[in-house]
């Protein structure tokens, strides 16, 4: 990339109008509604007003609402990143057994959509009827919960268990790539393994670290699932919280609306600082860390604490993942909730029911994996298209491009939709709300992220030379796209197609506030059955969204195996 | 006695010994250096030294200390050891100045602070580095970070030197430069030094011995001029300089090549003659062209390399390499010549 290309330039033209599309499309499906936010947040009757947005945020609801965010999302960051960096030093820094499957283990989280481990929790913890507080009623004759999950220490709890491999993967990474003779020549030089841990390895896998819990600060900003699952109850929102709850409860009135954006503006401010406090992180952190030709780092012997660590590690999977996933399919085959688990309390007919007997889950099944397969879709070809133009072309006017690339990782979901909702209900001669399109539309601009991550990813290192190669051999410029560049792209486009189908089949912060009648999801219809006290259907709707999921990711690393073996 | 002393020393990795019953002395003040081709257990060997590998078998002794044994089930921590290692790729702290890097193993050692200070410049002042001290290690070139390195072990004053590879991650102009400074250090502290390397020449010019290894098995200790004048066996020879290999057919005191019969250029060992066949090995430029007598070949290529020419002559199956230089008289390809071996060597053919 440091040559001009002429390769980029077959005719006049083709360069610019691939470019022109590129900011059309991220103009048209994050800018607008984004900038709408801001316009409906500072706008008010003709002019440009500051009071009155201080004046929303100082009211107590909004207020408090911005503080919880920020309470929940600091202790969320704070735990998540003491849990994953240190299973991520004990699966790569120590002879722990069967150490990679444990961080196969600590991947699955992952996988877990967090509501429905919040709903798993809810049954298990809350204060009067959640199984194990019953149970240590009955056992210990205790008159309070042993454990009340709708506090702020519940929610933290449970988004720790689904947020903390942002930092695991991050610090795990980091310390299999780092060059043990880093640690090695500390030691030789007379440190201790103490000393070396603190004075060596962690302050190089600091940016790392640091990476990972910026991400988890950012999810847990904006992570309206858990909240609403467990703090609603009780009367803790935060920021998605309160938004879904303005725009749901008053119908779209104005005051409703604008309080809504202001709320938005702030998370995007965040989203954005967040972001950009990250890339410094990385930027600043690029120590050369990374491993030379030793490839053998050295193992810290756990002696006789080998066992109970491993006991640890199997304790900390069976409560987090284990045990939520098995509560959602017994309550999912309760006949009605709150029964006890015994063999003549226990059938199929709820999945069965919901499966094919009820219009409403049938629905809410059929939309999500067809809007899943078409969000993924389109956004992967716009995401090619997008990412080919930023890495491989040489054309006037790619900062804009680049810029607006930026935008879509800066985000949030529940911004995005209120963005639509904005744009898209009519005022600029469309309206779909209420239809799929909108939800389709907003799925679009939330994962346009991953999309282009994962194109540019697998487009630099498709070297230029590879098409000049081919231009030299006498090819043209799309004979050379399609014979050299499509084919070494295509594992980073399947990546793409996947990174969004997958997380939107289980989608709840965006389509909660754009579902209508007919265009429930599947997290949409676990999320209201719950809250109108179908326990047990939602429960069984949550066990299948798991089913799928976690076949849709085997039928994916299945695929990207063989992918990488042909 | 010898200073360091490894005997019998073995590592497995599964099934395969990495470094199979190597016994090595080395004096106080004695550079050796362990050479052979990627994988033979050269590193392996140096981190059992240090302490970084538990023995299979054997026994590893500095001065009168047992520092690793496998009988003894004893292996001293490599902290404790007061050694200074220098590895291939740097391993200098990116988040440590240069002067950190340097003063961290004397922090370590609670020195008292003008006593780190005294001795981090000293070692930085001797290896050129004292006017980048407080800048980071970054952003320095290979040769600039491995000088770091070098440094660092030699700020504790170490017992022994441990060097692996250390200067195969640098350009190869800096590599020169670094050598030197290598050797005049090791002239200046007198240090015990194992130095690991895959590259001859820098073998030859560093070290009081070589030790040549291969497949984990030690094929020759010697003086340099000892390994590069004779050789054990193939191998070394190979490995050590270029080379030029004939099979010759042994029979009756006369040798047979590619069917013709010559008088050998010098009696070959009896056992070899008993064996009915050998390798006859040489370098290229102890091979001299006569019009008449020896070996017969004919020219295939002729490359000229600046001050020396280089022909490939084939011989029957066999390509024999000859080197001249520029000024000395040679056949043109396509011409038939005679090979005259003036300092023959004799392997057997297995091995
Ligand atoms: N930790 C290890 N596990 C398995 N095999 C190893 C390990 N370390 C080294 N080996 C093997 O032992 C042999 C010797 O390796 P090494 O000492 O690094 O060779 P050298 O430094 O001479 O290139 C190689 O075949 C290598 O693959
Ligand atoms: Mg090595």
């Amino acid at each position: 990339m440091t040559t001009a290309v002429p390769a980029a330039q077959p005719r006049f033209g083709t360069a610019q109008i691939l470019l022109a599309l590129s900011v059309a499309i991220l103009v048209i499906v994050v800018a607008v509604p984004v900038l709408l936010i801001f316009f409906n947040a500072f706008w008010v009757q003709g002019q440009f007003n500051v009071v009155d947005v201080i004046k929303v945020l100082s009211q107590h609801e909004t207020y408090q609402a911005l503080l919880n965010s920020l309470i929940l999302a600091s202790g969320v960051t704070v735990t998540g990143t003491i849990v994953g960096t240190f299973f991520a030093w004990l699966v790569t820094r120590t002879d722990l057994p069967f150490k990679g499957t444990m961080k196969v283990l600590f991947l699955v989280p992952f996988m877990l959509p967090s509501f429905i481990g919040a709903l798993a929790w809810k049954m298990l913890l809350s204060p009067r009827s959640g199984y194990i507080n019953r149970l240590f009623m009955d056992l210990l004759g205790l008159d309070g919960p042993v454990f009340d999950i709708y506090t702020y220490g519940g929610i933290i709890l449970v988004e720790t268990m689904y947020l903390f491999p942002f930092v695991f993967i991050q610090v795990a990474g980091a310390l299999e790539r780092m060059d043990p003779t880093l640690e090695e020549s500390a030691r030789i030089s007379g440190a201790d393994l103490f000393t070396i841990t603190r004075k060596i390895t962690i302050p190089l896998v600091m940016p790392s670290i640091l990476s990972g819990s910026l991400l988890i600060m950012l999810y847990s900003m904006a992570h309206f699932g858990t909240v609403a699952v467990l703090g609603i109850e009780v009367g803790i929102y935060n920021i998605p919280t309160l938004i879904y709850e303005k725009i749901h409860q008053s119908a779209g009135s104005f005051a409703s609306i604008r309080t809504g954006t202001v709320l938005a503006s702030v998370l995007v401010v965040t989203a954005a600082f967040i972001m950009w406090l990250q890339n410094k992180v990385l930027a600043r952190g690029k120590y050369q860390i990374i491993a030379g030709k030793s490839f053998r780092p050295s193992e810290l012997k756990l002696r006789g604490l080998r066992v109970p660590m491993l006991l640890f590690c199997i304790a900390y999977i069976g409560f987090t993942i284990v045990l939520p996933t098995v509560t959602i399919f017994m309550v999912g085959g309760l006949r009605t909730y709150g029964l006890p688990f015994t063999a003549e309390n226990m059938t199929l007919d709820n999945y069965k029911f919901i499966l094919f007997d009820w219009q409403l889950t049938r629905d809410a099944i059929w939309n999500s994996v067809s809007l899943g397969f078409s969000a993924a879709l389109i956004t992967m070809t716009a995401g090619v298209i997008i990412s080919y133009v930023i890495v491989k072309m040489k054309v006037r006017g790619k900062g804009i491009l680049e810029f607006l690339g930026m935008l879509p990782f800066s985000v949030p979901g529940s911004v995005i939709a209120l963005g639509v909702i904005l744009a898209w209900s009519g005022k600029f001669g469309v309206n779909i709300y209420n239809t799929v399109w909108i939800i389709l539309v907003a799925y679009i601009a939330r994962y346009m992220a991953f999309s282009l991550k994962a194109n540019s990813a697998a487009l630099e290192q498709v070297h230029d030379s590879l098409v000049e190669a081919a231009r030299a051999s006498g090819a043209t410029m799309w004979q050379a796209l399609k014979d050299i560049v499509v084919p070494l792209v295509r594992p980073g486009m399947l990546a793409a197609f996947f990174l969004i189908f997958l997380p939107a089949l289980r989608e709840l912060t965006v389509s909660v506030l754009l579902y209508g009648p007919t265009t429930r999801t599947i997290g949409v219809a676990i999320y209201t059955l719950n809250e109108d006290g179908e326990t047990v259907y939602s429960a069984a709707l949550a066990g299948i969204a798991l089913i799928i999921i976690v076949f849709g990711e085997s039928v994916i690393k299945r695929l990207f195996k063989v992918g990488r073996k042909g | 006695m010898a200073y360091i002393e490894l005997s019998g020393v073995t590592k497995r990795f599964g099934k395969v010994a990495a470094v199979n019953r190597l016994d090595l002395s080395i004096e106080q003040g004695e550079c050796v250096a362990m050479l052979g081709p990627s994988g033979c257990g050269k590193t392996t060997t140096l981190r059992m030294v240090a302490g970084f590998e538990d023995l299979d078998d054997g026994e590893i002794r500095v001065g009168d200390r047992v520092i690793s044994s496998k009988k003894k089930h004893f292996y001293l921590p490599p902290e404790n050891r007061n050694f200074g290692m220098v590895f291939q790729a740097f391993a200098v702290w990116p988040h440590m100045s240069v002067f950190e890097n340097v003063a961290f193993p004397l922090r370590i050692r609670k020195l008292p602070r003008e006593e780190i200070q005294a001795r981090a410049e000293e070692a930085l002042k001797h290896t050129n580095l004292w006017s980048v001290a407080e800048g980071s290690p970054d952003d320095l070139s290979g040769g600039g970070k491995q000088r770091v390195a070098l440094a660092r072990a030699l700020a504790i004053r170490p017992d022994v030197m441990l060097l692996d590879e250390p200067l195969s991650s640098l350009d190869p102009h800096f590599r020169e430069e670094m050598r030197f400074e290598i050797k005049d250090l090791q002239r200046r502290f007198h240090h015990s030094i194992l130095y690991v390397t895959h590259d001859q020449s820098e073998a030859m010019a560093l070290s009081d011995r070589i030790l040549v290894m291969k497949g984990g098995v030690v094929q020759q200790v010697g003086s340099p001029l000892e390994i590069y004048g004779a050789p054990a066996n193939r191998f070394v020879f190979e490995f050590i300089g270029l080379s030029s290999f004939l099979q010759v057919a042994l029979r009756d005191g006369r040798m047979e090549v590619a069917g013709a019969s010559y008088a050998p250029p010098a009696p070959p060992p009896p056992e070899l003659a008993a064996a009915g066949g050998a390798w006859l090995a040489a370098r290229p430029n102890e091979i001299a062209f006569s019009t008449e007598g020896g070996v017969s070949g004919t020219v295939e290529r002729k490359a000229y390399l600046g001050e020396v020419i280089d022909y490939r002559v084939r011989v029957g199956e066999a390509e024999v390499r000859v080197q001249k230089t520029r000024r000395e008289p040679g056949p043109e390809v396509g011409e038939t010549c005679g090979l005259i071996f003036a300092r023959p060597r004799w392997y057997p053919l297995e091995g």
